[in-house]
């Protein structure tokens, strides 16, 4: 009877979503890695995912290449005195034992000159280069153009 | 004595102002934020059509303005993305709340498409771009602030920083009070909902 149980759940659970997926170098595990829906190709893209440093070391997320885009790069959304602006981002850190999220209204990555537009519920390789972990391939969801983040039940 | 009796009179009359003035003082922050300075902004501007859209035409409704930019993939996409929850979330009431993106790059934004963008996250968002001037204008008018920022990396060789709040106007077209970024949309509909 329990295992019925079970066996419905996963039957009526979503299919997983890549969004959900993680992905994983030594220390550094990249997670919620997803995209909103673009409207054509003409304005840039977003990308936004969490990165935890498992390790005891300091690193930092220092570039992202795509095929979606052609000038992807990393920016950081900051709010002073309630104005808006989101200027390039060298590097985005990921300390030691922390978790870092690009996220709305924070770090993201740009994704400019799109090379096609993001259909919501496709997907895309994003390869993402740290300081010590070396390259890392994620594959990043695209989307509503509504979302604020994906519904992973309890990442972490 | 008469000396010392004016003495005490004196303070007496100082402490009564003292207590007015902290009691004004409490009495005003429960107000909303602004609400002491309450002024009316207004506009004239575009919308997608190239039909002139001015406040006066939205007396009787409450209005939520955002100012920004469709080139913008982080700010402007979440705040645009939480006024459409609360759209949804008002129900019936939703007829009674119009909410406006004022653009502050109204010429890029008019030839990439305003409409397409707005709609995107809901119907009911009127996308409205008018001209430099106007859109200068509309910004005082609301006391907000935008600017061209040189950024050879963006596209077009620029970007646009801007006041990233949410702003409500009543019906009688006066200012009531801004959400800043990042409010909830839980928030700003439970809000709204004590108004309406
Ligand atoms: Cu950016």
């Amino acid at each position: 009877m329990k295992r019925l149980a079970i066996i419905l759940a996963l039957l009526i659970a979503a299919p997983p979503a890549i969004a959900c997926e993680t992905f994983t170098t030594g220390d550094i595990t990249v997670e919620q890695v997803w995209s909103r829906a673009s409207i054509g190709t003409q304005r840039p893209g977003v990308l936004y995912m969490m990165i935890r440093n498992e390790g005891a070391a300091d690193d930092a997320l220092i570039s992202i290449s795509t095929p979606i885009a052609e000038k992807p790069m990393l920016h950081e959304t900051t709010v002073e005195d309630g104005i808006a602006s989101m200027p390039h981002a060298m590097r985005v850190p990921v300390p030691a034992g922390q978790t870092v999220e690009l996220r709305p209204g924070g770090y993201h990555g740009m994704l400019m000159g799109l090379t096609e537009a993001l259909e919501e519920g496709a997907s895309f390789p994003v390869t993402l280069t740290l300081e010590e972990a070396g390259d890392l391939t994620v594959l990043a969801e695209v989307l509503s153009m509504r979302a604020e983040a994906p519904e992973c039940d309890a990442a972490q | 004595m008469t000396l010392r009796k004016l003495q005490i009179a004196l303070w007496a009359a100082v402490a009564l102002v003292l207590i007015g003035t902290a009691g004004f003082m409490l009495g005003a922050r429960n107000e909303e934020p602004v609400a002491a300075a309450t002024f009316q902004p207004s506009f004239a501007l575009a919308d997608a059509a190239g039909r002139e859209r001015t406040d006066e035409e939205f007396r009787g409704k409450y209005l939520l303005v955002f100012f920004g930019f469709t080139n913008c993939p982080d700010v402007c996409p979440t705040t645009l993305a939480e006024v459409a929850q609360v759209m949804d979330g008002l129900g019936e009431d939703a007829a009674q709340v119009q909410p406006l993106f004022i653009s502050i790059d109204p010429e890029r934004d008019r030839q990439m498409g305003l409409s397409e963008f707005t709609e995107a996250f809901h119907p009911s968002i009127l996308g409205l771009a008018g001209t430099a001037d106007e859109t200068r204008a509309a910004a005082e008018s609301f006391k907000i602030f935008y600017e061209r920022q040189e950024a050879e990396a963006s596209p077009d060789g620029y970007s646009m920083s801007h006041s990233s709040a949410l702003y409500l106007i009543g019906p009688e077209g006066h200012w009531i009070r801004q959400y800043s970024y990042g409010t909830p949309a839980s928030e700003i509909l439970a809000d709204l909902q004590t108004r309406l």
